[in-house]
C-alpha cells in the first residue's frame, strides 16, 4: 500500500496486524474493529494502537475507544462508495483529533474531498499509485483556493470571505 | 477566449435579472474547467481508467450516449440571460451540430461533442458564468426552481435566491459528491406547483407560518423512475435560519443509511418506503440535533447580497389591460390564439409571462436550433429585460414582456417557427430524447411524440381538448416523467420490438399522484389511436370547465378502460 | 459462450470523440459493413479479447459483442433496433451520425 499524506507519498510507520498475527508488546499497530476491545484489554501504554473499521461502522461502537486510539482507518470498499466521508465527519465531530485515514481504491481527484471531510491520510494499493503518481495527488489538492461550504475544513470558505469583505 | 467574451459583453443598461458571478464564483468555475482538462487529459493518457473517469466526468455532465457523448450543461434555476443563450448557440455552431436539447430539468443537452473538445466548451460556458457542474452523477443535482418565479401572482417569495443557495452549498461538497444514486432538488415559492416538488428527492415549498416567518415545508423520498413515489413531509415548517443544517442532516442521514447493494433501490425514496417516513424524521432530527448548526446558520446578509440579483426588473406603470393587445386579438385570429393560450398572467398590471413552445407540429420536442437560439435571445432584449427561463416542460419563457409589446413579439416569433400556440395543449408533449439518442433508453419517445403531435395537429381541436399533459418516457428512468402525466406513456421493449406502456391519472403539482396502467402494451403504431380514443372518451364525459385528470378522478380508472376495450371490440386496430 | 446463437460484431465506442465503431480486420472500423464476422463462439472470444486490449490501451470504451445477420452482399446487420440505430443515427434525424455520411440512406 501507498500512503499518501499532504500531497506527498510517505513511509509508512504504522503497522497493520494480520488476524492470526498475536498482539506485539510495543510499537504502532492497526487492528481490526473484531480485535479492538481485546487489545484495548491487553495492550499497556507504552503500544499505540489504531483500528481499521468499515465504513458502515456505528459512532457508538468506537466511541468509547476513541481516546485511547492514536488513529482511525475508514476502509473504502469502492472509491464511488461515500459513507467513509460521512463517517470521517461524525469522528472528528465526536471529538477524535488522532489520524484518520481513508483505505481503499480512492482516486487522487478525491482528495479534497477526503480533506474536506476530516482526513488527513489516504492509503491506495501501490498498483494504483503508479498510475496516480504523486503530482496527481498535489495537483488535486492544489485544484480549488476555495469551497462553498462552512465548517469543512482545508480549504477557505468562500462565504467566511464574503463575510469578511462585507464587514471591513 | 477573452476576444470571444468581448463579443458577447453585456449591454451596460442591462438589468441583473439573475445571479451574477463575484471574484470567488468566477475562480471556483475556472478551477473546475482546469481540473476536468486534466481530467480529461489522465483519461487519455490512462492515469484514470473509465470507470475511474466515469463519475467525476458525469459530475460534468458528460455521459457516453448511443452515437457520442453528450454534454448537459446547468441553467442553474431554469434562469438565463440573452448573453448566456447566444453563447449556447454559439457552442452548438462551434462545437456540435447547431441545435442543442432542453431537457425536463430546466438543463440543455448537446447531443455530439467529442470529449476531446469539452475542456474548451466548458471554458466557453464559464466566460458567460455557465458550467455543467453536477447534472448528472451520484450528488446532488442542479437545483431546479418555479420557471414562473419572481412574476407569477401566486407567489409567496421568488424561490431561486434559495436555489442559488443551495447551489452553492451543494457544489463539490466534500460529503455528498458520492452518496448512492442521484440527488435531486426542486424549489417553488408559489400557491400552485410548476416545479414538480411532490416528485423530487428533496422538494422545498416556501410558506409563512402564523408569526409571518418565512420558512420551508421539506418534502422528502418524491422521485419516479421504477419505483415512483410521491414525496413525504419530513419537516413542515423549517425556519431559514435551519434550512441548511435541515438538508445537511437529511444528506448525512441518506449518505450513510441509503442502500448501495442495487442501483435501482438506491434513491432515497426507497429508504423513505423502507423505513417509513417517521424513523426517518427521528433519524434527521436527531442528526440535526448533534450538528453544530451554527455553521449553517442563516446568513442574512449574504442571502440579501444573493436575493438582490433577483431584484425586478424596472417595470413601467401601464394599465392593467392593454388596448393594443385587444386590437391586434381581433384584427389577427392566429395571435389571438397565441395570447390566449402561450400567454399567462403578470403580477404586474400591463406585462405578461409568454411561454415560446418547443414543440411545434411534428417536430422534436425540447429541440432549438442555434439560430432559434439567436431569435429567443434577441427576442428576450427586445422585449424582456433580457432575462429567459427554461420550463421543466421543455419550453422557453419570457418572463416579463409588456402587453403592449405581444403582437411585435409573435411575429418575431413566428418568422423563426417559435410561435406555436399549445402551451399546456394536447401537443405540448414532454418526452425524453429516448433511444434516437439515449444509451439507457428501451425504446424510441420522440417519434411517438411527433406520431401524436401530428394526429392532433388541428389546432382548434386541440384549444377544445384544452389543458392536456401527455408526458412520454423512452425507459424506466422517467426522465419524461410519464409517471405523472395526465397520460404517461413508457416505451419498453418487448420480444424484441418496441411497446408501448400507457398510464392515467398522473399528477406532478401539490395534488401529486402516479397514473394508473391502462393495460397491455400497444405498438408505436398504434399509441396515437389510444390516445384518440381516450381523449374522445374524456371529451364525451367531461363536465363543463373539467380537465382530463378531474374527469379520470371523478368517474375513475375503470370507465377509460372500458371504453378502449369497446373500442378495440368495435373493430379499431388497438 | 453456450449461448451463441448468431454471427457477431465486435461494437464499441471511440474513446476521444465517442464515436460508434465497430472492429474489422485490421483495427477499429466507423463503418460496421467492414466489421469482422464472428461465426462461432470462438472467434466472438477472439474479438471480445482484442476489444479488452483496445479498452486497457485506451482507445475504446463501452465494449460488447451484437448479434448480426448477414445480407446478400455479406455485410452484417444488427438484429436489435437499438444497435440499428447506432449503425445509423437518430431516425428522428436523418441528417445527422452515419446516415447522413452516407446521404440518408439506411
Amino acid at each position: 500500500m501507498a500512503l499518501i499524506s499532504d500531497g506527498s507519498f510517505i513511509e509508512d510507520d504504522w503497522r497493520r496486524l494480520a488476524e492470526e498475527e498475536a498482539l506485539p508488546k510495543a510499537g504502532k499497530v492497526i487492528v481490526s474493529l473484531a480485535r479492538l476491545q481485546h487489545a484495548l484489554e491487553v495492550l499497556g501504554t507504552e503500544s499505540t494502537l489504531g483500528v481499521i473499521v468499515p465504513n458502515t461502522t456505528e459512532l457508538s461502537a468506537l466511541i468509547e475507544a476513541l481516546p485511547r486510539l492514536e488513529l482511525v482507518s475508514i476502509s473504502f470498499p469502492a472509491f464511488s462508495d461515500g459513507r467513509g466521508f460521512s463517517l470521517a465527519r461524525l469522528l472528528r465531530r465526536a471529538g477524535f483529533r488522532g489520524e484518520l485515514r481513508a483505505s481503499g481504491r480512492l482516486v487522487a481527484d478525491q482528495y479534497s474531498h477526503a480533506v474536506g471531510c476530516g482526513f488527513d491520510k489516504i492509503e491506495i494499493p501501490d498498483e494504483l499509485a503508479e498510475r496516480q503518481g504523486e503530482e496527481q495527488w498535489r495537483a488535486a489538492l492544489n485544484a480549488y483556493a476555495m469551497s462553498y461550504q462552512r465548517g469543512y475544513p482545508g480549504r477557505g470558505s468562500i462565504l467566511e470571505a464574503r463575510r469578511r469583505a462585507a464587514r471591513p | 477566449m477573452t476576444a470571444v467574451d468581448l463579443r458577447v459583453a453585456q449591454r451596460p443598461n442591462a438589468p441583473l435579472t439573475t445571479y451574477r458571478y463575484d471574484e470567488y464564483d468566477a475562480a471556483f468555475v475556472r478551477e473546475r474547467v482546469a481540473e476536468f482538462r486534466e481530467q480529461v487529459r489522465r483519461r487519455l493518457s490512462g492515469a484514470l481508467t473509465e470507470e475511474e473517469f466515469r463519475p467525476f466526468r458525469l459530475m460534468n455532465g458528460l455521459y457516453l450516449q448511443l452515437h457520442a457523448y453528450m454534454l448537459r450543461v446547468a441553467i442553474p434555476y431554469g434562469t438565463l440571460t440573452a448573453r448566456q443563450m447566444r453563447r449556447l448557440a454559439d457552442i452548438a455552431d462551434k462545437w456540435d451540430k447547431g441545435y442543442g436539447h432542453f431537457t425536463t430539468r430546466q438543463n440543455l443537452q448537446y447531443n455530439w461533442p467529442k470529449l476531446v473538445d469539452t475542456p474548451d466548451i466548458l471554458e466557453a460556458l464559464a466566460d458567460v458564468e455557465m458550467h455543467a457542474i453536477q447534472t448528472s452523477g451520484n450528488c446532488i443535482r442542479n437545483v431546479t426552481a418555479d420557471h414562473f418565479a419572481g412574476v407569477a401572482p401566486d407567489e409567496i417569495e421568488d424561490p431561486r435566491p434559495t436555489a442559488e443557495f443551495l447551489r452553492q452549498w451543494s457544489s463539490l461538497h466534500p460529503e455528498f459528491s458520492f452518496l448512492p444514486r442521484k440527488f435531486k432538488i426542486a424549489v417553488t415559492g408559489a400557491e400552485h406547483d410548476r416545479a414538480a416538488i411532490m416528485v423530487h428527492d428533496i422538494g422545498l415549498r416556501i410558506v409563512r407560518n402564523a408569526a409571518g416567518e418565512t420558512g420551508y415545508q421539506v418534502v422528502v423520498g418524491g422521485g419516479l423512475g421504477r419505483s415512483p413515489f410521491v414525496g413525504k413531509v419530513v419537516g413542515d415548517f423549517v425556519p431559514r435560519h435551519d434550512l441548511l443544517a435541515f438538508l445537511e442532516a437529511i444528506m448525512r442521514v441518506y449518505n450513510r443509511f441509503g442502500r448501495r447493494d442495487n442501483k435501482y433501490k438506491a434513491r432515497i425514496k426507497i429508504l423513505v418506503h423502507e423505513k417509513g417516513i417517521d424513523d426517518i424524521r427521528a433519524d434527521v432530527e436527531a442528526e440535526f440535533a448533534a450538528m453544530d448548526r451554527s455553521v449553517f446558520a442563516h446568513d442574512p446578509e449574504e442571502f440579501e447580497r444573493v436575493a438582490g440579483f433577483f431584484a425586478p426588473p424596472p417595470y413601467e406603470t401601464l394599465p392593467r389591460d392593454s388596448q393594443m393587445l385587444r386590437a391586434a386579438k381581433l384584427e389577427t385570429p392566429a395571435f389571438a390564439n397565441f395570447a390566449d393560450v402561450n400567454v399567462s398572467a403578470h403580477k404586474i398590471p400591463g406585462y405578461a409571462i409568454v411561454t415560446v413552445s418547443l414543440k411545434p407540429i411534428g417536430g422534436v420536442p425540447g429541440d432549438a436550433t442555434s439560430d432559434q437560439m439567436r431569435v429567443l435571445a434577441d427576442a428576450s432584449e427586445r422585449f424582456g429585460f433580457g432575462e429567459l427561463r427554461v420550463s421543466h416542460e421543455q419550453n422557453i419563457i419570457l418572463p416579463h414582456v409588456k402587453q403592449d409589446d405581444l403582437f411585435a413579439l409573435w411575429l418575431m416569433l413566428d418568422a423563426a417557427g417559435l410561435a406555436t400556440a399549445n402551451a399546456g395543449l394536447v401537443s405540448d408533449i414532454i418526452a425524453c430524447p429516448g433511444m434516437d439518442y439515449c444509451s439507457l433508453a428501451t425504446a424510441r419517445s420522440i417519434p411517438i411524440a411527433q406520431a401524436i403531435s401530428k394526429r392532433f395537429a388541428d389546432m382548434s381541436r386541440q384549444r377544445r381538448i384544452g389543458k392536456l399533459g401527455i408526458k412520454i418516457s423512452g425507459c424506466i428512468n422517467a426522465c419524461g416523467h410519464h409517471h405523472v402525466g395526465a397520460i404517461g406513456i413508457l416505451g419498453l421493449e418487448k420480444k424484441g420490438q418496441e411497446s408501448y406502456q400507457i398510464t392515467l391519472g398522473g399528477d406532478p403539482t401539490f395534488s401529486a399522484s402516479i397514473g394508473e396502467i391502462l393495460g397491455p402494451g400497444v405498438t408505436s403504431e398504434q399509441v396515437p389511436d389510444v390516445i384518440e380514443h381516450l381523449v374522445d372518451f374524456y371529451l364525451a364525459e367531461r363536465e363543463e370547465g373539467e380537465a382530463f385528470i378531474d374527469t379520470w378522478r371523478r368517474i375513475g380508472h375503470a370507465r377509460f378502460k372500458d371504453a378502449l376495450r369497446r373500442e378495440g371490440e368495435d373493430g379499431a386496430d388497438i | 459462450m453456450a449461448n451463441f446463437k448468431h454471427p457477431q460484431i465486435l461494437i464499441a465506442s471511440n474513446l476521444t470523440d465517442g464515436e460508434v465503431v465497430f472492429l474489422g480486420a485490421s483495427g477499429w472500423e466507423r463503418d460496421h459493413r467492414r466489421a469482422r464476422v464472428a461465426l462461432n463462439a470462438e472467434e466472438a472470444a477472439a474479438l471480445e479479447a482484442s476489444g479488452k486490449r483496445d479498452i486497457s490501451a485506451n482507445r475504446v470504451v463501452d465494449v460488447y459483442l451484437a448479434d448480426v445477420e448477414i445480407g446478400g452482399d455479406g455485410a452484417p446487420t444488427p438484429m436489435h433496433y437499438r444497435e440499428r440505430m447506432r449503425v445509423k443515427g437518430p431516425s428522428v434525424r436523418l441528417d445527422l451520425g452515419k446516415q447522413a455520411a452516407s446521404g440518408g440512406a439506411p
